[in-house]
């Protein structure tokens, strides 16, 4: 049964597509047909993420007003054969998106895919509202910082109430929390939220924390989900929290500031 | 300097557990609203023009509540009267 998942955070510039990228690729590598659908129409950025801007000749929008099919538009990524995008419109016109036309995609999309991400844009606007309409579980992407952590628990409110799942009054949206942009060494300076704090404050369960890393944007740069960088920490937090995802427990490596030795001072990046 | 640093380090800074503080309260404070009917808002402002017929009550001296307690729902009306001179 294909699984719709949402990345999601109210808040803007914490991850999201990052997220996105990062977890598509890693439920690819595991094996499984992955397809990451950028819902946010007006300002597509998923495909750059990706790497597959210069291959977008139709989007999502296209799509539901039947200018072209759901196979013309999907984007097969060139790192994994089994990971695709739906890139979003760069249309203005808000309304483009309707309920019956995301069904569809939707739909669609389950007849061929394990996993459907749905990378949500900021703020509660219908763009966020169709993303997670339709979602089996969401990833709540935080930041450890106060405006972060209160738009996130208010993206859980509305998952909560608004969702298809509460409406039909089915089983609630699964929640997994990843905090991103994380600094262990920050944590104990007292100057930043901690793990448990922000786990504490959210209250759902932690797939992982993914530390600050200067890999991330060196990943966007090149347009590779940094998921597939062997040697970013990041892409190891993200990869540990796809595992996690996928049912297995592992300890987490990145929730504490280890002290450089005095080699790592000398010769450590 | 870096000297310095290490000395001062011992003194935590502490600006986390002020956010932490923060963030308690409004979420809490979300999370109240979240679960009262759609109707307590207007509930509210008509109770407290109802009230304001009678008395000099402000605003901010009445507390509306929704409670849950197992299957029973109370509603608590507080009203501060100010002194009648």
């Amino acid at each position: 049964m294909a699984k719709i998942i949402v990345v999601t955070s109210g808040k803007g510039g914490v991850g999201k597509t990052t997220t996105s990228a990062a977890f598509g690729a890693g439920l690819a590598l595991k094996g499984f047909r992955t397809v990451v659908v950028d819902f946010d129409i007006g300002l597509r950025n998923l495909d750059l993420i990706m790497g597959c801007e210069r291959r977008v000749v139709y989007d999502f929008i296209n799509v539901i007003q039947g200018d072209a099919n759901l196979n013309q538009a999907l984007i097969k990524t060139k790192q994994l054969d089994n990971l695709y995008i739906l890139p979003a419109s760069q249309t203005k016109d808000k309304d483009a998106l309707t309920q019956e036309g995301v069904e569809g995609i939707l739909n669609g999309l389950k007849e061929t895919f394990d996993y459907i991400i749905c990378d949500s844009p900021a703020g509660i606007e219908r763009g966020a509202y169709f993303a997670m309409y339709f979602a089996d579980e969401a990833i709540i992407v935080t930041n450890p910082e106060v405006s972060s952590v209160r738009d996130s628990d208010r993206i859980l409110g509305i998952l909560a109430s608004k969702s298809r799942r509460a409406v039909e009054n089915l089983e609630p949206v699964k929640e997994h929390l990843v905090l991103a942009r994380y600094s262990p060494k920050r944590v104990i300076d007292g100057d930043m939220l901690s793990v448990d704090d922000v786990k504490d404050l959210l209250d759902i369960p932690l797939l992982g924390a993914v530390p600050e890393s200067e890999s991330v944007l060196l990943a966007s740069n090149r347009g590779i989900p940094v998921i597939l960088d062997g040697k970013s920490d990041a892409g190891d937090a993200y990869s540990d929290a796809v595992s996690r995802f996928l049912g297995e427990d592992l300890p987490h490596r990145f929730l504490h500031y280890q002290k450089k030795g005095f080699f790592g001072r000398l010769f450590g990046s | 300097m870096r000297l310095l640093d290490y000395f001062r380090t011992s003194k935590r800074r502490d600006s986390a557990s002020k956010a932490k503080e923060r963030l308690q309260v409004i979420i809490a404070h979300g999370r109240s609203g979240r679960n009262s009917p759609d109707y307590f808002p207007q509930l509210k402002i008509e109770l407290l023009a109802v009230i304001k017929k009678y008395t000099h009550a402000d605003m901010d001296d009445i507390k509306v509540s929704l409670e849950r307690e197992g299957n029973y729902e109370i509603l608590e009306l507080n009203v501060t009267l100010p002194s009648s001179k």
